[in-house]
């Protein structure tokens, strides 16, 4: 029995961090409607510099002292974020938002190890709680006391904060309408970059206070930014109350989910996450968001199929492709056959991201899954490569089966959050469930066959089912489905008018999306000849998504221009330095600030404003009495 | 067309946010080729009668049949699916797709095509389409994109739309909402004409009172939730209740003053 409470008081504990962590997010979310992804970043960089200076400075003071200075010092760094990028961002569409600030988070990632090295640094205990309290034979350490206290605390200082003070007024009043607030003449902008301040000093706060009980590494923002993504899915985004609740919740089975599935804990929080958006979808202390309606983006230019001409030139840039055996070498194949996959990859986000609104942040789920689908069918049942080719793909569609289900209950960033939390999870299941994936080491020798074997080969395999890929893509999205997929990306309200069930359309699209991302993992796992968890991993996730950005969200052949840039730079770019995601960081961040319309996007708006407009203004200005 | 049954039937509509009675027991029937407007101060229950009957809402009591058949708590897909075609008070279409392509989608709905992955959707019922689209005058825009229409058009559009799965019922949350005087006329001339010929039944809400007199075969006058007149727009606009708590007190407080100054 004291074994369980001591269970449940360790769970507490953590529950303190994650509890700050998550309530900063969501104070920052209510005012700013940012979900600010580099949240993570943030604690992560708490925790370094908490550790440099409690290493620094002696004696309760200087721990201490040194915990709340750490945090005070990363809470001016999200100031000056705010004023050099958000404040560039607001009006941006929350896809761009949420890809600038996960460009901030991969830029700290590679800062903090060029400071403080790539390896795991263990902090010092907290003076006058080092000891453990025995609790009927068991040890309970005190600074897990001392967390416990902590949690509640902090909790009733921000009630106090948000219901007693000016400031906490216009925050509140922020929250609900933050143009009526500046109309009324409060200075928005001073409001805004004090609610990021404080939510970013929450987040260091939670990484320093980690230090005694956690080793600092350079991984601790991803592992707490899904955790917290799932706090405040189920808590309720922009609810503190629900933020603490939820922690609480999370951190509990998590402690209790070891004793049970010791392989695959993760799982029980999932469930919970999956029960509590079934019966509350916008989180257990958050309230339902009137149907928004959807801005249109940043044009407005309908979609037509390729006229003849272009096809022919479509056609013949793929007779050049195709021509690469011709006069390439080995590598210069494989990096052919791994853009060709990942044309692949990018076009099937693009389908459900462009056409369908839905921005998932875990697009490589079904990527890895579909990998994983390859490496068991040949591997485990030993079938020949051309089935597994075609059926490796259906463990991407059927991931995508269940987690669309729950993903397209929500919509914007509740679903961005939600498709990230699915793939982590299914990372995690890849990571740890180490019997049947092989876990970190993965799964090996996975080759083509002979058919298929040699570089060229595979090269015009591969280039053959992009194009195949890339084709059934488009006549779907011109086909009437597509219409349907983008009037519920338009207008929910109309088209629930118009008889359409916009969550089956959504999750047939997501389904659809999730195969092909399938068929490019299948082709991946048998170009590197090995599936390891990082085929699932959230970065593998975010290439694809700033492939389409890069292409151009709003065009529909942007994806195959966006993927072949973005991969021959990341190849060449890896290939030139080691701080590669630094570089693809900034890439990202100025991406969205100078380049929001992508490749593709820019290249429509040149071609437009060459072309006369006299057609439009005409019709403009012609009168009403033709509806006579 | 039988004036039997009634195309729309409410019986005792009740709906209350907390403790505020947004709708109380209203009750009223509305026959095929009939346009009955719903009128009533700000506040007074309108719009939430409107998306009880629609599907966007739920009544918590009350009773809403529509060709007999009870739709009540009906989702409002499914009610379109039954023959209702609406139009909103800021207008909803999908603005990146073009004028043709809004009333195609309704079409492709209409026709169960929603799934069809692989059909080619510019070519379908194009011809219907245009037909609709010349209905309301807005076929030489059909290639035109939605977003970037004028406020009129878009109204127009959304009548195109509504009109896409041949309606027995139209239901229209203030049609003329934010359009130049000479625009409403036409579109509620047009919405008439259309009504009649096709004999679907109409029932729409309006703050323009020569709208609603001129068009409205009937009036509905609803006040915090309740219904306080029903009639032709002749008796309702001679009904001193509904000139006191909807035409104002300064027309009751302009009729004294002159009486006062006659004795």
């Amino acid at each position: 029995m004291a074994f369980y409470v001591v269970q449940f008081l360790t769970g507490l504990a953590s529950a303190a961090s994650l509890f700050l962590v998550a309530s900063g997010l969501s104070i920052i979310f209510g005012v700013t409607r940012i979900v600010n992804f580099a949240h993570g970043a943030f604690y992560m960089l708490g925790a370094y510099i908490a550790f440099t200076l409690t290493e620094q400075f002696s004696g309760a003071l200087g721990f201490w002292g040194g915990i709340v200075v750490a945090a005070a010092i990363v809470a001016l760094a999200g100031v000056l974020v705010e004023i050099v990028l958000l404040r560039r961002i607001y009006h941006s569409p929350e896809l761009f938002q949420l890809l600038a600030t996960f460009g901030l988070t991969l830029m700290v990632e590679d800062l903090v190890v060029l400071i403080w090295g790539p390896d795991d640094l263990l902090g010092r205990r907290a003076p006058g709680f080092k000891g453990a309290i025995d609790f009927f034979g068991q040890n309970i350490p005190s600074y897990d006391l001392f967390l416990i206290v902590l949690g509640p605390v902090v909790l009733a200082i921000l009630w106090l904060l948000f219901q007693r003070t000016r400031w906490g007024i216009l925050v509140r009043a922020a929250t609900q309408d933050r143009d009526m607030v500046a109309a009324l003449g409060v200075n928005q902008k001073w409001l805004f970059t004090s609610v990021f301040a404080v939510g970013v000093f929450l987040a260091a706060l939670g990484g320093a206070l980690q230090i005694p009980r956690d080793a600092v590494h350079h991984a601790m923002d991803l592992r707490v930014i899904v955790e917290v993504f799932v706090v405040v899915v189920i808590g309720g985004l922009g609810s503190i109350v629900g933020a603490f609740v939820a922690a609480v919740l999370v951190s509990e089975l998590n402690a209790f989910g070891i004793l049970i599935f010791p392989k695959i804990s993760i799982i029980l929080v999932f469930l919970v996450m999956a029960v509590v958006l079934i019966i509350r979808p916008w989180g257990l202390f958050g309230k339902a968001e009137a149907p928004a309606r959807r801005t249109p983006g940043l044009t407005v230019n309908p979609w037509r199929p390729l006229t003849s001409g272009e096809r022919l030139a479509a056609l013949a840039a793929l007779a050049v492709a195709a021509a690469l055996p011709l006069v390439g070498g080995n590598y210069a194949l494989t990096v052919g056959a791994e853009i060709a996959i990942f044309v692949i990859f990018a076009a099937s986000l693009h389908f459900l991201m462009s056409v369908g609104g839905l921005a998932s942040f875990g697009h490589a789920a079904y990527f890895g899954l579909g990998a994983y689908g390859v490496a068991f069918l040949a591997k485990m049942a030993g079938l020949p490569m051309i089935l597994c080719l075609l059926l490796g793909p259906l463990l991407g569609c059927v991931g995508a089966a269940v987690f669309g289900f729950f993903a397209v209950q929500l919509s914007g960033v509740y679903f961005a959050m939600l498709t990230l939390a699915f793939a982590q999870i299914v990372w995690s299941i890849a990571f740890q469930w180490v019997a049947v994936t092989g876990g970190d080491n993965g799964i090996l020798g996975l080759w083509p066959e002979s058919w298929a074997a040699s570089p060229s080969h595979f090269y015009w395999l591969s280039l053959g089912i992009a194009a195949a890929s890339v084709i059934a893509l488009r006549i779907a999205i011109f086909s009437p489905f597509g219409y349907a997929l983008r009037a519920t990306r338009d207008s929910l309200l109309r088209s629930e008018a118009v008889g359409i069930d916009a969550k089956r359309i959504q999750w047939t699209a997501f389904v659809i999306a999730g195969t092909v991302a399938g068929v490019a993992g299948a082709l991946f796992a048998y170009l590197k000849g090995s599936v390891f968890p990082d085929n699932l991993g959230i970065s593998l996730s975010v290439d694809a998504l700033v492939m389409v950005l890069l292409g151009g969200v709003e065009t529909v052949s942007g994806p195959v221009i966006g993927a072949i840039v973005y991969k021959a730079l990341n190849i060449w770019l890896v290939s030139q330095t080691d701080l590669s995601k630094l570089v693809l960081g900034a890439f990202i961040v100025v991406i969205v600030v100078v380049f929001p319309k992508g490749i593709v996007g820019m290249l429509e708006a040149f071609t437009q404003r060459r072309r006369p407009s006299s057609a439009k203004s005409s019709l403009v200005t012609s009168p009403i009495e033709s509806a006579e | 067309m039988s004036n039997a049954s009634p195309l729309l039937s409410v019986e005792r509509l009740t709906k209350s946010y907390g403790g505020i009675h947004a709708v109380r027991g209203v009750s009223f029937e509305l026959r095929s080729g009939e346009i009955l407007a719903l009128i009533g101060p700000n506040g007074a229950g309108k719009s939430t009668c409107f998306d009880m009957l629609n599907g966007q809402n739920t009544p918590d009591t009350g009773r809403i049949r529509l060709l007999g058949e009870d739709t009540t708590g009906k989702k409002p897909r499914e009610v379109w699916r039954l023959g209702v075609g609406r139009t909103f008070q800021i207008t909803a279409t999908f603005p990146t797709m073009t004028v043709r392509e809004n009333v195609q989608v309704a079409l492709i709905s209409h026709g169960h095509q929603l799934f069809n992955l692989w059909g080619s959707a510019s070519g379908f019922a194009t011809a219907e389409a245009g037909r609709l689209l010349d209905l309301v005058g807005m076929g030489s825009y059909a290639d035109r994109a939605c977003g970037e229409l004028a406020y009129g058009d878009l109204k127009r559009l959304e009548l195109a739309v509504a009109l896409a799965n041949q309606p027995k019922l139209l239901l229209m949350d203030e049609p003329t909402a934010g359009m130049a005087p000479r625009e409403r006329i036409d579109l509620m001339r047009l919405t008439a004409r259309i009504a009649r010929e096709q004999s679907i039944g109409v029932l729409f809400t309006e703050h323009d009172m020569d709208v609603v007199f001129e068009h409205a075969d009937r009036v509905l006058v609803l006040n915090r939730g309740t219904l306080i007149a029903e009639g032709s727009p002749q008796e309702v606009r001679g009904n001193p209740q509904v000139q006191a708590v909807y035409l104002g007190e300064g027309l009751v407080y302009d009729e004294r003053h002159r009486k006062g100054a006659s004795a």
